[in-house]
């Protein structure tokens, strides 16, 4: 099955204009020994079977449809409305190319331009670009943004070890082939101690300090103080957010944060096994112009109509080449529609609810599992929807026998962090009900022992 | 709700969602905890959440009414050079949306996924068939992010050679800025090398760039000027005899679908996009997906982890598949497994339905389109490399003794109903207009558009201000570029602490 129109008729007169015989003659530029190379692909088959197929595949997997679970570490269940779909499905919006052509792109360029203004809302900054691939990315390019901030005079990036170890893994990636030291970055520090020890690591030669909120733990920390500290020493913070938190926290902005990024998934996109999610980024104004990335503006067009454009784009790969910050050229533009839908919808009340739902769901879990013999929580209060908890026995082991009963169960620490063998990250969230966690309570006290 | 620094209050077509807020209002409601309320630590809180307050059908019509302001490919031709804008399939629509798609975690246990690990592993032997490359990486996010990735895995190949020498990116000057840039984003330097008369990269000039110094060379090819290099095995040849990589962009790709394999003709690494060639709709600016493939001695350098065979199969055992980690991989690109339920479930979709034939048919089609317009126009309008073109062709948008400008045509093209196609790129091309039609257009709509340009063309010599103050027939006029730059306002909701700063 092919959505090619033409008929043979067609197709022949249109040769026939370009002055070729036949549709190979217009391929004699390739060179003839590898020319019409045969595919072994398997052979077309047609919608219907197609439908078939995939819904094999598909099923294939047992999904938080199927099972209980219990997995976050970045990405999140959650409900999302019927709403944000079927805006989603509208072909305006999804077979729409970026909006460089403003006078037919105002739906596109209007919903982003609206998709800045709900984070800048929800995370209490004053500028956000209209997004980045994932949580991770938009991590990585909060240290291009530094670099370009200190032109290469400052070197130094600390990071805390209580970051996304993927987010960490990713900034590691990015910075290669800069001339960066990363400090901090060390899953064997000692993870009890609070925000301000990694001032140790700040000093005259630090461009940037990259914390999460709620941390890799799930932990709330105030970060006001290490903000105020990093400021004096001269370096920039990054905060890496979890936008449900912030319906509930003391935003990042208000501690005085410099860069605050995250992954948006949690505001009205699927898991979707990891991907495509949403990776948001904000700043300060005054920083506007060192940001990777598209932004909308505010102008009129020339009937004196409110409008929207893409703006200061000299800053961008197309223009400036080797001298961009970033070469990034795309957005997520249609997950950021589905954030802008969702947060439109759930608005003030409702994510607060959400929020809400999440934190007593998570601390009712965690009151239960620390109560069973050999368990307990790995760190104190407070935390948000995730939390450390010590199974006491290998962490595959416990997830093999809740999997044998329908649940999946939390992400194993000790991968990243050998401190933490035998630990394992549960997240709770609105989709979990009471009978889920007593049940994962239930399970757990199976094999739990002393 | 209006920055303070306006003068005029400008028409409002659409209120924003902030303005359609009423107190009180809400789109949705969940449940009450089913569990006893835990305290919230009070220090800790937030005193406001300046979200707005809507109900759902309020939402609806809001984004209903911003719908009808886009145009897209669903409503009508769109031949936007370099982007491959094609009719986006209904069926991967449902495909990617399938529950056991949709709500998978990507840290689950492989055995609870080995539908999506089945279809990942099935997507790098199809992408690596199609391409004549050895391994294949599907996390890169978009194609900038696959051509970041190659970038990353050349330098690691010269450095495990131990070649610390190699500093220099040749980069052909028809190539899309983001080649640039991504060498930029390791501190590469660049040369650019020249275009000859024919289009191609001119080789004299590659010739005097090439020296123990050079990384490689990022080739587009079919190149922006929708032409297939003439000399693409001498200039691999150059490259590689200097010690360089070959990097393609494979942005261009729809052109050599069963036409001819990348890999086969020496390029060493290329990254896809499977939103231009493999119908992943653009959805406004993405999500895109840019998986890299690579000739064997670059396997070992692809970001982690792959998709790999853990325990093979037979007749009556499916196999197990899981991740593997390249040896000397360059490490993450992005978090999880890249663009799956949007990028790779449709992808996978559309080249199954295709199959070897089909995908044939759409670069020979592709190209058909592309060379009878350029026929249909070429009288009316200069095609400077003018030559049997591939996907694409380039042509100047001005007339001699005329000030009508390429950005004139483009807009006047929006009154009769096209999108224009880019323009001003690629940059050697003066008043650039780069046509990509696409397979999925038929030939009454090629007609129609060839029609409407060769009128504009006409229109230009004998009514030039139809163009100047083009368009018309829209809902909105061309915009006041520099006012949104010196007034950058970025959001509709402004913090205290924001109007002071823009007042002070």
């Amino acid at each position: 099955m092919t959505y090619i129109p033409h008929s043979p008729k067609e197709r022949d007169a249109m040769l026939e204009t370009i002055g070729v015989k036949r549709l190979d003659d217009l391929f004699e530029a390739v060179p003839a020994k590898h020319r019409f190379p045969n595919l072994n692909l398997p052979p077309a088959i047609t919608e219907m079977e197609a439908a078939a197929e995939l819904g094999e595949l598909a099923a294939a997997n047992e999904s938080a449809r199927d099972l209980v679970s219990f997995l976050g570490a970045g990405m999140y269940n959650h409900y999302i409305p019927s709403v944000v779909d079927h805006i989603l499905r509208r072909g305006e919006f999804y077979t729409a190319y970026t909006p460089y052509q403003p006078e037919i792109s105002q739906g596109t360029l209007q919903a982003i331009f609206e998709y800045q203004s709900l984070i800048v809302a929800l995370t209490g900054m004053e500028v956000s670009n209209a997004s980045h691939y994932d949580g991770a990315t938009a991590a990585a390019e909060a240290v291009n943004l530094a670099w370009a901030q200190f032109r290469g005079k400052r070197t130094k990036v600390v990071i805390s070890p209580t970051v996304h170890p993927q987010y960490r893994e990713v900034i590691r990636t990015y910075t290669q082939g800069m001339e960066l030291e990363l400090a901090g970055d060390n899953a064997q520090a000692d993870l009890e101690t609070g925000p301000e020890t990694l001032m140790e690591l700040v000093d005259d030669n630090t461009m940037l300090v990259i914390v999460q909120y709620p941390d890799f733990f799930g932990r709330i920390y105030d970060y006001t103080k290490l903000i105020d500290l990093a400021h004096e020493k001269g370096a920039l913070v990054c905060v890496v957010a979890n936008p449900t938190a912030l319906a509930l926290f003391k935003t990042p902005g208000e501690m005085g944060a410099d860069v605050v990024v995250g992954e948006g998934q949690p505001l009205g996109i699927p898991m979707w096994y990891g991907g495509p999610s949403l990776g948001y980024f904000t700043t300060r104004k005054k920083y506007v112009h060192k940001m990777a990335g598209r932004l909308v503006g505010e102008t009129v067009d020339n009937r004196g109509q409110r409008a929207y454009v893409l703006t200061l784009t000299a800053r961008e790969q197309h223009i400036k080449r080797e001298r961009a910050t970033s070469n990034i050229c795309s957005n997520q533009g249609l997950l950021a529609l589905a954030s802008a839908v969702y947060l439109s919808l759930v608005g003030k009340s409702g994510l607060r609810q959400v929020a809400e739902l999440c934190y007593h769901k998570a601390h009712y879990a965690a009151e239960q599992l620390s109560k069973l013999p050999g368990m307990g929580l790995c760190f104190g209060e407070p935390y948000f929807h995730e939390f450390a908890l010590c199974v006491g026995q290998p962490v595959d082991e416990v997830n093999a026998h809740l999997l044998e009963h329908g649940i999946i169960g939390g992400y194993d620490l000790g991968q990243d962090y050998p401190a933490l063998k035998d630990h394992m990250l549960i997240a709770v969230t609105e989709m979990n009900s009471k009978e889920e966690i007593d049940a994962l309570v239930e399970v757990l006290a199976e094999v739990a022992h002393d | 709700m209006i920055d303070v620094t306006l003068n005029v209050e400008p028409k409002v077509i659409e209120p924003t969602i902030f303005d359609l807020s009423s107190p009180g209002r809400t789109g949705v409601d969940f449940p009450d905890p089913d569990v006893p309320r835990s305290e919230l630590p009070k220090s800790l809180l937030r005193a406001d959440l300046p979200l707005p307050e809507l109900a759902e059908v309020d939402v609806v019509r809001h984004y209903m009414r911003l719908s009808k302001f886009n145009y897209s490919v669903d409503d009508g031709f769109y031949p936007l050079g370099s982007c491959t804008m094609k009719y986006n399939p209904k069926i991967n629509e449902d495909t990617c949306r399938l529950p056991g798609f949709l709500f998978t975690h990507p840290l689950q246990p492989i055995e609870t996924v080995q539908g999506n690990l089945a279809l990942m592993y099935t997507l790098q032997e199809w992408l690596k068939e199609i391409s004549g490359f050895a391994a294949v990486t599907l996390q890169p996010a978009a194609g900038a992010h696959g051509e970041f990735t190659g970038v990353l895995i050349m330098r690691a190949y010269h450095k495990s050679r131990g070649d610390a020498k190699r500093i220099k990116m040749l980069i052909p000057d028809s190539a899309h800025g983001t080649n640039p840039a991504s060498s930029g984003m390791i501190g590469l330097q660049i040369a650019q090398i020249p275009s000859d008369e024919r289009g191609n990269v001119d080789l004299k000039a590659l010739k005097e760039q090439c020296d123990d110094t050079v990384v490689g060379i990022m080739l587009t090819n079919p190149n922006t000027l929708g032409l297939f290099d003439e000399h693409v095995e001498e200039v691999i040849k150059i490259v590689h005899e200097c010690g360089g990589l070959v990097y393609g962009d494979g942005a261009n790709l729809n052109a050599l679908l069963g036409i001819v394999r990348p890999g086969d003709l020496g390029i060493d690494l290329m990254h896809f996009n499977l939103h231009k060639t493999f119908a992943v709709p653009h959805g406004g600016g993405g999500p895109g997906s840019g998986p890299v493939g690579v000739a064997a001695h670059l396997a070992d350098f692809l970001p982690a982890p792959l998709v790999g065979i853990l325990e093979e199969g037979d007749e009556e055992i499916a196999p197990l598949f899981g991740f593997v980690t390249p040896e000397k991989s360059i490490g993450r690109m992005k978090a999880f497994h890249g663009h799956f339920g949007g990028g790779l479930v449709r992808s996978f979709t559309y080249i199954a339905m295709h199959g070897p034939d089909g995908l044939r048919q759409i670069a020979e089609y592709a190209v058909l389109n592309a060379n009878y317009v350029q026929a249909r126009l070429r009288d009316t309008y200069h095609v400077p490399y003018d030559r049997i073109c591939m996907h694409e062709f380039v042509a100047e948008g001005r007339f001699e003794g005329s000030d009508v400008r390429a950005l004139d045509i483009a807009k006047r093209l929006m009154d009769y109903d096209f999108h224009p196609p880019t323009n001003y790129f690629p940059l050697i091309v003066h008043e650039a207009l780069m046509i990509e039609p696409t397979e999925t257009e038929n030939k009454d709509t090629l007609d129609r558009f060839s029609d409407v340009l060769i009128k504009i063309a006409e229109e230009a010599k004998t009514e030039p201000d139809l163009l100047h103050n083009a368009p018309q027939k829209t809902k909105f006029g061309r915009m006041d570029e520099v006012k949104a730059a010196r007034e950058l306002v970025l959001c509709c909701w402004l913090p205290e602490s924001y109007i002071k700063e823009a007042q002070s």
